[in-house]
Protein backbone atom coordinates (compact mmCIF):
# COMPACT_ATOMS: atom_id res chain seq x y z
CA UNK A 1 0.00 0.00 0.00
CA UNK A 2 0.96 3.23 -0.67
CA UNK A 3 2.23 5.11 2.43
CA UNK A 4 3.15 9.20 2.66
CA UNK A 5 4.94 11.75 5.46
CA UNK A 6 2.57 13.04 7.67
CA UNK A 7 1.33 16.51 6.21
CA UNK A 8 0.76 14.96 2.51
CA UNK A 9 -2.00 13.01 1.36
CA UNK A 10 -2.58 9.50 2.17
CA UNK A 11 -4.00 7.59 -0.24
CA UNK A 12 -4.87 3.99 -0.25
CA UNK A 13 -7.00 1.37 -1.81
CA UNK A 14 -9.07 -0.18 0.48
CA UNK A 15 -10.82 -2.92 -2.94
CA UNK A 16 -9.96 -3.01 -6.61
CA UNK A 17 -12.94 -0.18 -7.20
CA UNK A 18 -11.89 2.10 -4.59
CA UNK A 19 -9.45 4.78 -3.40
CA UNK A 20 -9.40 6.37 -0.20
CA UNK A 21 -7.80 9.55 0.11
CA UNK A 22 -7.39 10.62 3.97
CA UNK A 23 -5.48 14.05 5.77
CA UNK A 24 -5.85 15.78 9.54
CA UNK A 25 -6.24 19.41 9.43
CA UNK A 26 -5.70 21.35 12.77
CA UNK A 27 -8.85 22.90 12.68
CA UNK A 28 -12.63 22.28 13.75
CA UNK A 29 -14.87 20.44 11.47
CA UNK A 30 -17.38 23.18 10.94
CA UNK A 31 -14.67 25.23 9.37
CA UNK A 32 -13.30 22.35 7.39
CA UNK A 33 -16.32 22.06 6.32
CA UNK A 34 -16.97 25.54 4.76
CA UNK A 35 -13.45 25.06 2.76
CA UNK A 36 -15.32 21.75 0.72
CA UNK A 37 -18.53 23.30 0.53
CA UNK A 38 -18.49 27.13 -0.16
CA UNK A 39 -17.79 28.38 -3.36
CA UNK A 40 -15.97 30.69 -2.84
CA UNK A 41 -13.10 29.21 -0.45
CA UNK A 42 -13.11 25.77 -2.63
CA UNK A 43 -11.82 28.13 -5.81
CA UNK A 44 -9.14 29.02 -3.51
CA UNK A 45 -7.69 25.08 -3.37
CA UNK A 46 -9.29 23.20 -5.70
CA UNK A 47 -7.11 24.58 -8.85
CA UNK A 48 -3.72 22.46 -6.77
CA UNK A 49 -2.13 25.43 -8.51
CA UNK A 50 -2.50 23.57 -12.21
CA UNK A 51 -4.62 26.00 -13.64
CA UNK A 52 -7.20 28.77 -13.46
CA UNK A 53 -10.78 27.85 -12.06
CA UNK A 54 -13.45 28.56 -14.35
CA UNK A 55 -16.90 27.34 -12.84
CA UNK A 56 -17.61 26.60 -9.60
CA UNK A 57 -20.96 26.19 -8.57
CA UNK A 58 -22.70 24.36 -5.34
CA UNK A 59 -26.30 23.58 -5.03
CA UNK A 60 -25.84 22.27 -1.69
CA UNK A 61 -29.07 20.11 -1.10
CA UNK A 62 -29.88 16.51 -1.23
CA UNK A 63 -30.90 16.32 -4.92
CA UNK A 64 -29.18 19.32 -5.88
CA UNK A 65 -25.94 19.76 -8.38
CA UNK A 66 -22.37 20.90 -8.55
CA UNK A 67 -20.39 21.42 -11.23
CA UNK A 68 -16.46 22.49 -10.99
CA UNK A 69 -14.51 23.45 -14.18
CA UNK A 70 -10.94 24.36 -14.78
CA UNK A 71 -8.65 25.63 -17.55
CA UNK A 72 -4.72 24.01 -16.79
CA UNK A 73 -1.68 25.81 -17.29
CA UNK A 74 -0.64 23.25 -20.29
CA UNK A 75 -4.24 21.72 -21.63
CA UNK A 76 -7.67 22.10 -22.54
CA UNK A 77 -10.41 23.12 -20.26
CA UNK A 78 -12.07 20.04 -18.27
CA UNK A 79 -15.22 19.74 -15.91
CA UNK A 80 -16.23 17.20 -13.42
CA UNK A 81 -20.08 17.36 -12.18
CA UNK A 82 -22.56 15.48 -10.53
CA UNK A 83 -25.46 15.38 -7.30
CA UNK A 84 -25.51 15.49 -3.99
CA UNK A 85 -27.12 12.62 -2.46
CA UNK A 86 -26.64 12.63 1.12
CA UNK A 87 -25.52 15.89 3.54
CA UNK A 88 -24.93 15.71 7.10
CA UNK A 89 -23.54 19.49 8.29
CA UNK A 90 -20.06 19.04 9.21
CA UNK A 91 -19.78 15.48 8.79
CA UNK A 92 -20.80 13.85 5.76
CA UNK A 93 -21.32 14.34 2.42
CA UNK A 94 -22.30 11.42 -0.47
CA UNK A 95 -22.29 13.01 -4.08
CA UNK A 96 -22.02 11.52 -7.35
CA UNK A 97 -18.90 12.71 -9.49
CA UNK A 98 -19.01 12.30 -13.27
CA UNK A 99 -15.73 13.47 -15.50
CA UNK A 100 -17.43 15.28 -18.65
CA UNK A 101 -16.34 13.51 -21.39
CA UNK A 102 -17.50 10.19 -19.88
CA UNK A 103 -21.25 10.83 -18.75
CA UNK A 104 -21.77 6.63 -18.02
CA UNK A 105 -19.04 6.78 -15.62
CA UNK A 106 -19.82 8.31 -12.66
CA UNK A 107 -18.31 7.53 -9.05
CA UNK A 108 -19.70 8.28 -5.82
CA UNK A 109 -17.76 9.95 -3.27
CA UNK A 110 -18.22 10.02 0.07
CA UNK A 111 -16.55 12.40 2.20
CA UNK A 112 -16.34 12.26 5.90
CA UNK A 113 -15.20 14.51 8.54
CA UNK A 114 -14.70 13.90 12.25
CA UNK A 115 -13.36 16.07 14.48
CA UNK A 116 -11.19 14.98 17.71
CA UNK A 117 -9.69 17.78 20.01
CA UNK A 118 -9.81 20.37 17.80
CA UNK A 119 -8.08 18.20 14.83
CA UNK A 120 -10.34 17.22 11.82
CA UNK A 121 -9.93 14.22 9.84
CA UNK A 122 -10.90 14.51 6.41
CA UNK A 123 -11.27 11.03 4.40
CA UNK A 124 -12.95 10.93 0.95
CA UNK A 125 -13.63 7.69 -0.19
CA UNK A 126 -14.28 7.22 -4.21
CA UNK A 127 -16.26 4.13 -5.01
CA UNK A 128 -16.65 3.51 -8.90
CA UNK A 129 -19.40 1.09 -10.22
CA UNK A 130 -17.40 -0.87 -12.39
CA UNK A 131 -14.22 -2.01 -13.67
CA UNK A 132 -14.55 -0.02 -17.10
CA UNK A 133 -15.42 3.29 -15.14
CA UNK A 134 -12.53 3.39 -13.76
CA UNK A 135 -10.36 2.69 -16.53
CA UNK A 136 -12.09 5.63 -18.07
CA UNK A 137 -10.52 7.22 -15.17
CA UNK A 138 -7.88 5.89 -15.01
CA UNK A 139 -7.32 7.18 -18.88
CA UNK A 140 -9.08 10.26 -18.52
CA UNK A 141 -7.12 11.19 -15.98
CA UNK A 142 -3.64 10.55 -17.79
CA UNK A 143 -5.04 12.32 -21.03
CA UNK A 144 -5.98 15.06 -19.37
CA UNK A 145 -2.77 16.09 -18.17
CA UNK A 146 -3.62 16.67 -14.62
CA UNK A 147 -3.43 13.18 -13.90
CA UNK A 148 -6.57 13.65 -11.54
CA UNK A 149 -9.11 11.96 -10.41
CA UNK A 150 -9.31 8.57 -9.77
CA UNK A 151 -8.79 5.76 -9.78
CA UNK A 152 -6.55 3.16 -9.56
CA UNK A 153 -5.24 -0.03 -9.79
CA UNK A 154 -3.92 -2.60 -8.58
CA UNK A 155 -2.88 -3.22 -4.81
CA UNK A 156 -0.10 -5.50 -6.54
CA UNK A 157 0.77 -2.57 -8.77
CA UNK A 158 1.27 -0.32 -5.89
CA UNK A 159 3.11 -2.46 -3.66
CA UNK A 160 5.78 -2.80 -6.57
CA UNK A 161 8.42 0.21 -6.08
CA UNK B 1 -17.99 3.00 -24.32
CA UNK B 2 -15.78 -0.15 -26.07
CA UNK B 3 -12.26 -0.49 -24.88
CA UNK B 4 -9.67 0.41 -27.15
CA UNK B 5 -8.72 -3.04 -29.36
CA UNK B 6 -5.20 -3.33 -28.78
CA UNK B 7 -3.51 -3.36 -25.14
CA UNK B 8 -0.22 -1.59 -26.38
CA UNK B 9 0.28 -0.55 -22.45
CA UNK B 10 0.34 -1.78 -19.16
CA UNK B 11 -2.56 0.43 -18.01
CA UNK B 12 -4.89 -1.07 -20.97
CA UNK B 13 -3.52 -5.01 -20.55
CA UNK B 14 -4.51 -4.80 -16.51
CA UNK B 15 -7.56 -3.00 -17.32
CA UNK B 16 -9.49 -6.86 -17.78
CA UNK B 17 -10.22 -7.95 -14.58
CA UNK B 18 -8.62 -11.68 -15.55
CA UNK B 19 -5.58 -10.44 -15.86
CA UNK B 20 -5.39 -8.37 -13.00
CA UNK B 21 -6.21 -11.83 -10.64
CA UNK B 22 -3.14 -12.97 -12.81
CA UNK B 23 -0.99 -10.13 -11.32
CA UNK B 24 -2.00 -10.95 -8.27
CA UNK B 25 -1.51 -14.32 -8.23
CA UNK B 26 2.24 -13.87 -9.94
CA UNK B 27 2.98 -11.10 -6.60
CA UNK B 28 3.03 -14.21 -4.45
CA UNK B 29 6.11 -15.76 -6.61
CA UNK B 30 6.49 -17.37 -10.05
CA UNK B 31 4.10 -20.14 -11.17
CA UNK B 32 3.47 -22.24 -14.38
CA UNK B 33 0.99 -21.81 -16.49
CA UNK B 34 -0.56 -25.12 -15.27
CA UNK B 35 -0.80 -23.76 -11.77
CA UNK B 36 -2.28 -20.21 -12.79
CA UNK B 37 -5.14 -22.68 -14.85
CA UNK B 38 -6.09 -24.25 -11.30
CA UNK B 39 -6.11 -21.21 -9.60
CA UNK B 40 -7.95 -18.80 -11.62
CA UNK B 41 -10.75 -21.89 -13.25
CA UNK B 42 -9.89 -20.78 -16.74
CA UNK B 43 -9.33 -23.18 -19.82
CA UNK B 44 -5.83 -22.98 -20.75
CA UNK B 45 -5.86 -21.12 -23.91
CA UNK B 46 -7.57 -18.03 -22.40
CA UNK B 47 -4.73 -17.94 -19.63
CA UNK B 48 -2.20 -18.68 -22.00
CA UNK B 49 -3.76 -15.69 -24.30
CA UNK B 50 -4.05 -13.30 -20.93
CA UNK B 51 -0.42 -14.06 -20.28
CA UNK B 52 0.79 -13.21 -24.10
CA UNK B 53 -0.74 -10.10 -23.63
CA UNK B 54 1.12 -9.39 -20.18
CA UNK B 55 3.64 -10.33 -22.08
CA UNK B 56 3.53 -8.01 -24.91
CA UNK B 57 4.10 -5.09 -22.38
CA UNK B 58 6.43 -6.99 -20.04
CA UNK B 59 4.48 -6.94 -17.40
CA UNK B 60 5.12 -10.34 -17.00
CA UNK B 61 8.29 -12.15 -17.67
CA UNK B 62 8.68 -16.23 -18.79
CA UNK B 63 11.24 -18.63 -18.60
CA UNK B 64 11.57 -22.34 -19.57
CA UNK B 65 12.29 -25.11 -16.30
CA UNK B 66 12.64 -28.10 -17.64
CA UNK B 67 9.54 -28.53 -19.80
CA UNK B 68 7.62 -26.33 -17.64
CA UNK B 69 7.46 -22.44 -18.39
CA UNK B 70 7.34 -19.85 -15.48
CA UNK B 71 6.32 -16.70 -14.82
CA UNK B 72 6.81 -14.04 -12.85
CA UNK B 73 5.62 -10.48 -12.40
CA UNK B 74 8.15 -7.64 -14.36
CA UNK B 75 7.60 -4.45 -11.23
CA UNK B 76 8.90 -2.30 -13.32
CA UNK B 77 6.63 -2.17 -16.01
CA UNK B 78 4.15 -1.61 -13.35
CA UNK B 79 6.49 1.88 -12.71
CA UNK B 80 3.62 3.79 -14.65
CA UNK B 81 0.75 2.59 -12.26
CA UNK B 82 2.56 3.59 -9.84
CA UNK B 83 3.75 6.73 -10.50
CA UNK B 84 0.18 7.63 -11.17
CA UNK B 85 -0.72 7.04 -7.93
CA UNK B 86 1.67 9.29 -7.07
CA UNK B 87 0.86 12.17 -9.18
CA UNK B 88 -3.02 11.30 -7.73
CA UNK B 89 -1.46 11.77 -4.28
CA UNK B 90 0.09 15.07 -4.97
CA UNK B 91 -2.46 16.66 -6.73
CA UNK B 92 -4.35 15.97 -3.33
CA UNK B 93 -1.11 16.89 -1.17
CA UNK B 94 -1.10 20.22 -2.96
CA UNK B 95 -4.72 20.94 -2.83
CA UNK B 96 -4.91 19.88 1.02
CA UNK B 97 -1.58 22.23 1.52
CA UNK B 98 -3.98 25.34 0.20
CA UNK B 99 -6.58 23.94 2.17
CA UNK B 100 -4.39 25.01 5.14
CA UNK B 101 -3.84 28.44 4.23
CA UNK B 102 -7.75 28.84 3.82
CA UNK B 103 -8.51 27.41 6.98
CA UNK B 104 -5.77 29.86 8.62
CA UNK B 105 -7.41 32.89 6.85
CA UNK B 106 -10.77 31.46 8.14
CA UNK B 107 -9.12 31.36 12.15
CA UNK B 108 -7.81 34.86 11.54
CA UNK B 109 -11.27 36.32 10.42
CA UNK B 110 -12.79 34.52 13.63
CA UNK B 111 -10.10 36.15 15.77
CA UNK B 112 -10.62 39.43 14.57
CA UNK B 113 -14.43 39.22 14.82
CA UNK B 114 -13.84 38.64 18.53
CA UNK B 115 -11.56 41.30 18.96
CA UNK B 116 -14.52 43.73 17.79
Amino acid sequence: MTTTTSGSAKVTLPAPDQILIEREFAAPASMVWRVLTEPDLVRRWWHAKRGEITTCEIDLRVGGTWRYAMRPFNGKEFAFYGEFLEIVPSRKIVQTETFEPFPDAAATNTTTLSEHNGVTQLRILVQHKTVQARDMHINSGMESGLQDAFDLLEQAAVSLT
Amino acid sequence: MARAATTTDAFNAIAEPRRREIIDLLAGGEQAVGELVRELGLGQPQVSKHLRVLREVGVVAVRDHGRQRLYRLNGSALKPIHDWVKNYEQLWSERFELIDDVLTDLRKDQADDHDH
